[in-house]
């Protein structure tokens, strides 16, 4: 890590810290009550104090999560494979993956508790929903841009599809998958929270809900604070994930001379 | 053997070829993509004959149907009349195992060189049954045998991003030749190339050609490249092509670059050009057929 980078990531810190100074002066200076905007210190001494309350509703909307984002790149994996394979497929089937995704989704969210009742269901299924588009784009993709010479390279050889799928097609979709991946986990940590926070009495969102309902500010806060924290989380360790495996995508700038 | 021969003239009539088994057979065919109204016509009736071992080079003004002829030889494309035999067998599907090399190496950028090099081993039987058990043994020294014979000994290693052009496409050739096919074809493989790197390689692909003693044909646009590699030279007329020349080269082998610059060669290589400024400037007779 050069100098650069560092300091870099010393500003980025600073920033974080200034913000949460500028709020808890803010709050103290102006004399916001708690029942409107909580101090920052107040909610990290809520959030510590209330930990054991909350952890179970962490799992829980975890769970939920990592359901729904495995089922959802099962189903991306899947369907941007068949889309991907033929540009007809590709170019068929696209307006209605484009018009599928613009569906805001918690207005799904009712048409699933409607189905499976409250609970658990309509948020794995709220954050499948949410989070396979961008994954069955980016594997399309991935597949679609394969060189034709060296397809016919390949097909001169006598391989099958199935041989240039597995051996060129699958490993190219690698950079663009992983790159994915990230973006998915974060929208279906969104959806899950969003179907909790509708219609569920456990994780996160159904906290948050009902800490505001009783008035009790600093855990609604504490239950955002959480979800920023779980957010980034996963962000960076499908970010980590995806520099392990596919580092040669992004290893082009710097060139060893020979 | 032809490409032996001592004296360094060049006819202009097709030799009559002793008794070598025929690689390629083009009888009559021609090619058109699309239908109705919109068909285009790639190829006009051809009929092209490639001795085993012959090195064949084939020449034309652009999209005159160069590297249709080489698609039909690969069995990528089907001729849409006549027929296309290669290696004793008419042209039905695939399973020719011909190796290809474009001008654009196609490097795959998450493996090494030497697993790029064996990629058509993990796809081409009897290799392909055993590769899982000889990848890190005999395949890995034949494919570093390969890079050696093009002078990139020590760089099975490297990642893509590490190599030069002109080293990618030496190894694309290795690419070409690891499962030992009885043909080379070749599509404009060093178009991209400066033109020192390209004399270069015409030495390599020169000793590749005498050492593994394949079939090549090789679509060009250099006709200097032509002149100094092919045994034979075909040069095509402009969409839809056909061939309008077919003359052997019997230049002494190896061939070197100062042997461009001789008289004889000049006088071929201006003879080809008078050749294709002709192609270029035939009014488009396509249509009519």
């Amino acid at each position: 890590m050069t100098g650069r980078d560092l300091r870099q990531k010393a500003w980025s810190a600073a920033l974080i810290v200034l913000f949460f100074v500028a709020w808890e002066l803010f709050c103290v200076m102006s004399g916001m009550s708690d029942l409107v905007l909580p101090r920052p210190s107040e909610v990290f001494v809520t959030l510590y104090q209330k930990f054991p309350l909350l952890w179970p509703h962490i799992l829980q909307t975890l769970a939920t999560t990592m359901i729904g984002f495995v089922l959802g790149v099962g189903l991306g994996v899947v369907l941007g494979a068949v889309i991907g394979v033929s540009k007809t497929a590709y170019d068929t089937a696209y307006p209605l993956l484009v018009g599928f995704s613009s569906i805001p989704k918690v207005a799904v969210v009712p048409i699933f508790v409607l189905w499976f009742g409250s609970g658990s269901v309509p948020a794995v299924l709220t954050a499948l929903s949410i989070c396979f588009f961008p994954i069955v784009v980016n594997i399309a993709t991935g597949l679609a841009t394969t060189e034709p010479e060296l397809e016919d390279v390949l097909k001169a050889l006598g391989a099958s599809k199935f041989d240039i799928l597995w051996n060129v097609g699958l490993p190219r979709t690698m950079p663009f998958f992983f790159a994915s991946l990230k973006v998915a986990v974060s929208y279906a940590f969104v959806g899950a929270v969003l179907s909790e926070t509708v219609a569920s009495n456990r994780g996160i969102g159904n906290v948050m809900m009902t800490a505001s309902s009783n008035f009790n500010v600093p855990l609604v806060f504490a239950g955002l604070f959480v979800l920023a924290g779980l957010g980034v989380a996963l962000y960076v360790i499908f970010s980590l994930i995806e520099g392990r495996v596919t580092g040669w995508a992004t290893r082009k700038n710097d060139l060893i001379a020979t | 053997m032809m490409r032996m021969q001592p004296h360094s003239e060049f006819s202009g009539t097709p030799v009559s070829t002793p008794a070598a088994p025929i690689a390629i057979e083009l009888s009559d065919a021609s090619v058109t993509f699309g239908r109705g109204e919109r068909a285009v016509p790639a190829l006009s009736k051809t009929t092209l004959r490639i001795a085993d071992g012959e090195f064949v080079a084939l020449v034309g003004p652009s999209g005159c149907g160069k590297s249709t002829i080489l698609r039909l030889a690969s069995g990528l494309v089907q001729p849409t009349t006549g027929v296309v035999i290669v290696g004793g067998r008419e042209v039905a599907a695939r399973a020719l195992r011909v190796g290809m090399a474009f001008q654009n190496p196609t490097m795959l950028p998450w493996m090494t060189i030497e697993r790029n090099i064996m990629l058509p081993l993990k796809i081409v039987e009897p290799f392909r049954s055993q590769f899982r058990k000889l990848r890190k043994t005999e395949y890995r020294d034949k494919a570093n045998t390969l890079l050696e014979q093009v002078g990139l000994k020590g760089f099975g290693s490297r990642f893509p991003w590490q190599l030069s052009g002109g080293m990618l496409q030496r190894a694309n050739l290795c690419r070409a030749l690891i499962h030992e096919p009885r043909m080379l074809l070749l599509d404009e493989p060093f178009g991209a190339l400066d033109q020192f790197t390209r004399e270069e390689l015409w030495s390599i692909l020169q000793d590749l050609w005498m050492t593994h003693k394949a079939t090549v044909l090789l679509v060009t646009h250099d006709l200097r490249e032509a002149a100094f590699l092919a045994s034979r030279i075909c040069v095509m007329s402009a969409r839809p092509g056909r061939i309008v020349d077919d003359s052997e080269v019997s230049f002494s082998r190896p061939r070197t670059v100062a042997m461009t610059f001789e008289p004889d060669f000049v006088a071929l290589n201006q003879k080809l050009r008078a050749f294709i400024v002709d192609a270029r400037s035939a009014p488009a007779e396509g249509v009519a057929s």
